[in-house]
């Protein structure tokens, strides 16, 4: 059906308010018919991770310590405030009805967007296919992205 | 205004915020027969220019879009 018009969308930021354009731009884009892709890249990885503690060596484990949790940990990219911002964001949006991150992140699923994993930022950071959930595609590198990115006349990145 | 075109489906959007109210309508013009006709009720006052740019990109019909108050009601009809 669709030709050459898709929307790819690469998620490099892992703050809460970036990941959330970018699952609301994949959303409206689904919703208008457009087959649409995001590429989940470094920080960005975080908003398809499970949660758990993720690394095999001593670095890798430092990260996933320090990385730890899902979607639902992320904060805003501004007035975080070590997480007092994230929950003074979060209240705020339940007062304004508005979708949270995680049923977000499900929408965009169920209108068929497919997520595609960053395989080598998964090394560097010993993020493993089992951290990450369901849902995703196979682990892919730059030319996958692209290959999107050229049968798309939408390509954003967040 | 009197009505015209009788609605197949009728959606409930009042409450919801972008992105939701764009998705519901999707859904639902995706469950109808080409020719069927979609009426909506929203609040958020963004519908006003999403609903028009949602059937412009998708190609379906927008009948008709008032605003009473905060209530805003859309026909949508389904051509593609």
């Amino acid at each position: 059906m669709a030709k050459d018009d898709g929307v790819t969308i690469i998620v490099m930021s892992g703050d809460m308010d970036k990941v959330m354009a970018a699952f609301n731009i994949a959303i409206g884009a689904a919703a208008a018919g457009k087959e649409t892709n995001m590429f989940f890249t470094f920080w960005g990885i975080k908003a398809i991770q499970k949660g758990n503690l993720t690394g095999k060596g001593f670095y890798g484990r430092m990260m996933g310590l320090l990385n730890r949790g899902g979607i639902n940990t992320i904060g805003p990219s501004r007035f975080n405030f070590g997480g007092i911002g994230r929950w003074m964001f979060k209240q705020m949006m339940k007062q304004h009805k508005i979708t949270p991150l995680e049923e977000l992140r499900q929408t965009a699923i169920d209108l068929g967007v497919k997520f595609w994993p960053c395989e080598m930022s998964m090394q560097v950071m010993e993020i493993d296919v089992d951290n990450l959930i369901d849902e995703v595609e196979k682990s892919c590198g730059v030319a996958t992205m692209l290959e999107m990115a050229f049968h798309s006349k939408v390509t954003l990145f967040i | 205004m009197a009505q015209t075109v009788e609605a197949n489906v009728k959606l409930n959007l009042e409450g919801l915020l972008c992105p939701i109210p764009v998705v519901k309508v999707s859904q639902a013009v995706k469950t109808m027969n080409i020719g069927d006709v979609l009426e909506a009720t929203a609040t958020d006052p963004g519908v006003m220019a999403d609903i028009p740019a949602w059937t412009k990109s998708t190609g379906n019909e927008l009948v008709s879009m008032e605003k009473d108050g905060k209530l805003i009601r859309f026909l949508i009809k389904r051509t593609k």
